[in-house]
């Protein structure tokens, strides 16, 4: 244990989240170091996206402590450092918009309002395409594009302003087998490359060998917390019992 | 066309058109973009209370109009952000209040007045006073100003608000600046083409403008010219045929849109008719795919199979002509002569 380990990334203590007042998720301990991957995974309706989600501020913060960053939420500035990829997407509205468009709008933050963008912004949005694997598509209107590959349009505009951590919503949810592949070749680059992620999914075998660690959510309480290797085990061990009582 | 300009009260009316038709399109694509294309109706009416207001009191009816309108799109806003079940019937409410508040007001004046009030209806540039122009081309001034300034912040909230709200951007306070400059468009289209047909001018070149481009950017300058040639165009027109101007804007606007839908239709026909898509593709191209890649232009072609293809939209387009793969040419050999015959031709890359 050396003295100078870096802050956790994120620091929750009996958090709670939900919305209009009322509690989803509850009494939350969950630390994340720099650099892991952690998958959060669990029923329709547990609260996954109301938890994360609260790391960004957008779902009501209800109790206890959270701390991203090493810095309590409420006065965390830059909210930049964590990069986001919604479940749910608009990606322009009702309006036609390029690629690059899209991605440009995640570097706004970074910049006061009345500085137009410069060079050094095209140049970041060229690289957050080239490492998702859309750089020959920048030009071209998102609706066109494949539902994989507008996601990972969602994960350029995410990662453009070069984030700390990385949440990402189910970001492999429906998209085909060819496309998640894909997918998850972005997202081990990026592990590669030391970026911490909390990623929601119902597809863990998609993200195979970049997930160093499991958190499941049930019914607004974490539940399981581990290796994927314990989670696979502590699988089997769920569906013995079933069998047995089933029999 | 000089014995229009020689007229004072035309070239008033020309001015005041042209500076509506610049900045009403320029807001109407964020009310298109958030799906709220009838909001400027919905402050047109509560303006209407405003005017109302202000012939009761003998004030200037710009300058209540205005402070109604904008007081009620900042209400809607702020109602909105609070939770959004009850977002709608409250305009609705402030709609229909506005209207009906205007024909009450309105009633306790007497004849003259009433007239006056149907110039705002359905507009009457022709009245349009000196004075006048110069205020609405300040009010303009601001709008066009402010939506450049702040085109892209407002773009990423109409958008994704949730994720310009994760990403730090000042949601709510840009709503209301959206707000504010769509009272003020109202405000200042209302003497033009008149309190009832206020959003036609900020929506129909928007519309329009989405069947010619791809890009926010092109759609932008689309739907400004479009508006423009609608508005200058409609005024123009109405002092010839000696129809209302309000109305000939509008018609004009709608006619353009219908001719920017032929015209969309077309261009995508044509697309369709000379590009050749890539048969099954679930191979993406890329840096470390292996495959050759060529420059061709301003992009690359990926040489795959014997074929060249390119990244187009969603899928890959074939960019290698057929009677090459005829000819049984070998595939991923090199760039000689194959590439010096691959021209810029070749390219067909095409925008819906
Ligand atoms: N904006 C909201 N306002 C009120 N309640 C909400 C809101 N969003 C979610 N909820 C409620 O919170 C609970 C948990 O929802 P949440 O979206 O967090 O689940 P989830 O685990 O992400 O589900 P899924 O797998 O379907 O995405 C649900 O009962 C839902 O009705
Ligand atoms: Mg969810
Ligand atoms: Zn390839
Ligand atoms: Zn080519
Ligand atoms: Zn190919
Ligand atoms: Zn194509």
């Amino acid at each position: 244990m050396s003295a100078a380990a870096p802050p956790p990334v994120v620091d929750l203590r009996h958090a709670s989240f939900g919305h209009q007042g009322r509690p989803v998720v509850s009494d939350v301990d969950l630390t994340i170091a720099p650099g892991q991957v952690v998958a959060v995974l669990g029923p329709n309706g547990s609260g996954k996206t109301t938890l994360v989600t609260g790391l960004l501020g957008l779902s009501d913060h209800l109790g206890g402590t959270v701390e991203v960053l090493g810095t309590p939420l409420a006065r965390l500035k830059d909210r930049t450092r964590i990069g986001y990829v919604p479940q749910r997407h608009t990606l322009s509205g009702g309006v036609r918009a390029t690629v690059q468009e899209i991605v440009a709008t995640g570097l706004l933050a970074t910049r006061p309002w009345w500085r137009p963008t410069g060079p050094p912004d095209r140049e970041a949005v060229r690289r957050a395409l080239e490492t998702v694997g859309l750089g020959d598509r920048a030009r071209f209107d998102v609706d066109t594009l494949s539902g994989g590959q507008q996601r990972r349009v969602l994960i350029a505009r995410a990662l453009v302003a070069q984030p700390e951590v990385l949440v990402m919503d189910e970001p492999t949810a429906g998209v085909d087998e060819a496309s998640q592949v894909v997918l998850a070749g972005v997202l081990r680059r990026l592990a590669t490359s030391g970026t911490t992620m909390l990623v929601v999914t119902h597809e863990l075998g998609a993200l195979r060998g970049t997930v160093d660690r499991v958190v499941t959510v049930d019914a607004g309480h974490l539940g399981f917390d581990g290796t994927p290797q314990e989670y696979a085990a502590h699988q089997a061990e769920r569906a013995r019992a079933a069998g047995r009582e089933g029999a | 066309m000089s014995d229009m300009l020689a007229l004072d009260f035309m070239r008033n009316a020309l001015l005041a058109a042209l500076v509506v038709g610049l900045a009403a399109p320029m807001v109407g694509i964020f009310l298109v973009q958030r799906r709220l294309s009838l909001v400027g109706d919905g402050l047109g009416h509560v303006a209407l209370a405003g005017v109302a207001i202000g012939v009761v009191t003998d004030s200037s009816p710009v300058w209540t109009a205005l402070v109604a309108a904008t007081l009620a799109g900042v209400v809607i806003e702020l109602i909105r952000a609070r939770g959004r079940t009850s977002g709608d019937v409250a305009l609705a409410l402030m709609f229909y209040g506005g209207l009906a508040a205007g024909v009450v007001i309105i009633n306790k004046v007497q004849g003259a007045q009433t007239a006056n009030l149907t110039g705002y209806l359905f507009g009457s540039i022709t009245t349009t006073t000196r004075a006048d122009v110069v205020v609405f081309a300040a009010l303009s001034a601001v709008i066009v100003v402010v939506t450049v300034v702040l085109r892209q912040r407002l773009f990423a909230v109409a958008g994704d608000e949730e994720f310009a709200r994760a990403s730090g951007l000042p949601v709510l306070a840009l709503n209301i600046v959206l707000a504010v400059l769509t009272a003020v468009t109202v405000v200042v289209a209302m003497r033009v083409i008149g309190l009832l047909l206020i959003s036609a001018l900020m929506i129909i070149p928007n519309a329009a403008a989405q069947q010619l481009s791809a890009s926010f950017r092109s759609a932008t300058w689309w739907a400004v010219g479009i508006g423009v040639v609608s508005s200058v165009g409609g005024v123009a027109t109405s002092y010839y045929a000696d129809t209302a101007s309000g109305g000939t804007i509008v018609l004009l606007a709608i006619a353009l849109f219908a001719v920017a839908v032929l015209g969309g239709v077309l261009r995508k026909a044509v697309a369709t008719a000379r590009h050749r898509r890539a048969e099954r593709h679930p191979h993406e191209h890329g840096l470390e795919c292996g495959h050759e890649a060529v420059e061709h232009g301003d992009h690359v072609d990926y040489l795959h199979d014997g074929h060249r293809h390119a990244a187009h939209e969603g899928h890959y387009d074939e960019h290698a002509p057929p009677e090459y793969d005829a000819a049984g040419t070998r595939p991923g050999r090199g760039r000689g002569d194959r590439a010096g015959r691959h021209t810029l031709e070749d390219r067909e890359e095409v925008t819906r």
